[in-house]
């Protein structure tokens, strides 16, 4: 047990500080891939077909590449090849890109989750809209969208989780984050052993079971009514 | 739960335990007394050429060398040797619970890894060092990183240490050091630092021949051991077969065949060294 104090003596600010990292990360990451989610969906549920196109082709290959690849690839290609500079700081650089890559990759679930929640509004209400004379653009913002985002709070909610959980993997992208100083304590007070895991652990299940229960009220409080 | 009658909740319950069971017992099986009798498993590096290293079937390195010397001085030759991956972080864990018999996996001798592990040697004493583009004569040891861009891996001890040692270090952490590689190559970077017989490892392996040097500048030192599980008997007759392999030649032979033509020399002071007292 005092062993398991030191740990907290030596490294507990640097862990809070840590997951501050990936509360960040997951922050901005966020934002940025639910705006992007949400034009990805208008373009997969818009009346013109290259647009659909565009929409499709996005989701289905950024779903289908592993996010450790896209961070990886930032900065392997876009830093090492290409020597991008998104800020002239080093280290806010990599934190720069690593926000870049994980809402490219979480836009695809996020656009998803959305057109689930379209398909939640009946055909009728754009038939009805599209008959009292509103384009495309006024009718989602006024009458499909509404309905559809509070449809898809579990489903966007699920994604939210998993974008929280996936900051992790910005280790591969020279961030500094709670998963790469879980290396580090491993690397030196392995005495410790499992109970380093664990500690890591419980801070992801504090901010992430909230977030469970905080989707599931609003998807009951908010629930459309038909 | 309405969906399901008491029985089915059950059922389900007994099902979910049974495959949890099973992959326990799956776990368990890769290390236990499955893989044969009279065999020893000796943990090492798969990726780490020049130490340990995966190249189809075969196993190279220094540390394959030295354990299959030692292994074969302990009464296993070269068919009773079983080689099992162990990367940095599993270390401890895989011998607490005798996954492997012995690690040869540039294990450096700490205290706080003493608390649950035992070492036998060291059979090797490295240092931190720097391993830059061939043509570049701008970085010469420690003191003219100023202003460099450096990469290591993530949490390693090379990592702590350069960010200890060097102020406001530019150091791009990745996960292993072949993606260091690539960024030096590409010019991302100025420098990768960790220990010196791991860099020259990197540097003789074919696909980066010529491409790199070693700097020679070692600024810390690592005792490699030979990782056994808590309070094992086998320290005493490896410390005698290091110290042989030493004397007879082996020793010095193993490691200018897995660094050859990076012009790398390990720091004679330390080096051959001797081994520790057993504990």
């Amino acid at each position: 047990m005092s062993g398991y104090l030191s740990l907290w003596e030596q490294y507990g600010g640097q862990m809070l500080a840590a997951f501050w990292g990936n509360i960040q990360l997951a922050f901005y990451a966020a934002v940025a891939s639910l705006i992007l989610g949400l034009i990805l969906a208008l373009m997969r549920i818009s009346p013109v077909p290259s647009f659909r196109w565009v929409g499709t082709a996005y989701v289905n290959i950024i779903r289908n590449t592993p996010l450790t690849i896209i961070i990886t690839f930032g900065v392997a290609v876009l830093y090492g090849v290409f020597t991008w500079q998104l800020s002239s700081d080093f280290n806010l650089n990599f934190f720069q890109i690593a926000i870049f890559g994980l809402a490219i990759y979480h836009a695809a679930f996020f656009c998803e989750a959305i057109r689930a929640g379209v398909n939640t509004v009946p055909q009728g209400q754009a038939e009805a809209a599209r008959a009292i004379g509103l384009g495309f653009f006024p009718a989602a913002q006024n009458i499909i969208l509404p309905q559809a985002l509070r449809g898809a709070i579990t489903p966007i909610g699920n994604t939210l989780i998993s974008l929280i959980k996936n900051t992790t993997v910005v280790a591969a992208g020279s961030v500094a984050e709670v998963s790469g100083l879980m290396k580090t304590m491993i690397e030196f007070r392995p005495d410790q052993g499992i109970l380093i895991f664990l500690t890591i652990a419980m801070f992801f299940v504090i901010v992430v079971v909230p977030v469970g229960l905080l989707t599931t009220y609003l998807s009951k409080k908010l629930a459309v009514a038909r | 739960m309405a969906l399901f009658s008491k029985r089915k909740t059950m059922a389900l319950a007994g099902a979910a335990a049974a495959v949890a069971l099973s992959l326990t017992a799956c776990g368990g099986g890769g290390g236990g007394s499955g893989s044969g009798e009279g065999k020893i498993r000796i943990g090492i590096k798969f990726d780490q050429p020049g130490l340990g290293f995966q190249d189809g079937s075969n196993y190279t390195g220094f540390d394959v060398d030295v354990a299959k010397y030692v292994a074969n001085e302990l009464g296993y030759p070269a068919d009773k040797v079983e080689f099992v991956s162990s990367p940095s972080a599993n270390r401890e864990n895989m011998l607490a619970n005798k996954q492997v018999d012995m690690i040869f996996a540039t294990y450096s001798i700490t205290d706080a890894r003493k608390e649950r592990v035992s070492f036998a040697g060291p059979y090797f004493v490295a240092g931190q060092d720097l391993l830059v583009r061939k043509d570049d004569s701008s970085i010469t040891g420690k003191d003219s990183l100023s202003g460099k861009k450096l990469c290591s891996v993530t949490g390693s001890t090379s990592a702590e240490k350069v960010k200890k040692d060097v102020p406001g270090v530019q150091l791009v952490e990745q996960s292993g050091y072949a993606n260091c590689l690539g960024l030096l190559e590409k010019g991302g970077i100025d420098a990768v630092t960790t220990d010196d017989i791991i860099l020259a490892g990197l540097a003789a392996a074919k696909a980066n021949h010529g491409k790199f040097k070693v700097v020679g500048a070692p600024f810390s030192t690592e005792k490699y051991g030979v990782g056994l599980p808590k309070g094992s008997d086998k320290c005493e007759s490896i410390n005698k077969a290091i110290t042989k392999m030493i004397d007879s030649g082996e020793w010095k032979k193993a490691l200018e065949a897995n660094t050859q033509g990076t012009g790398y020399t390990p720091n004679a002071e330390t080096n051959p060294p001797k081994p520790d007292a057993c504990s």
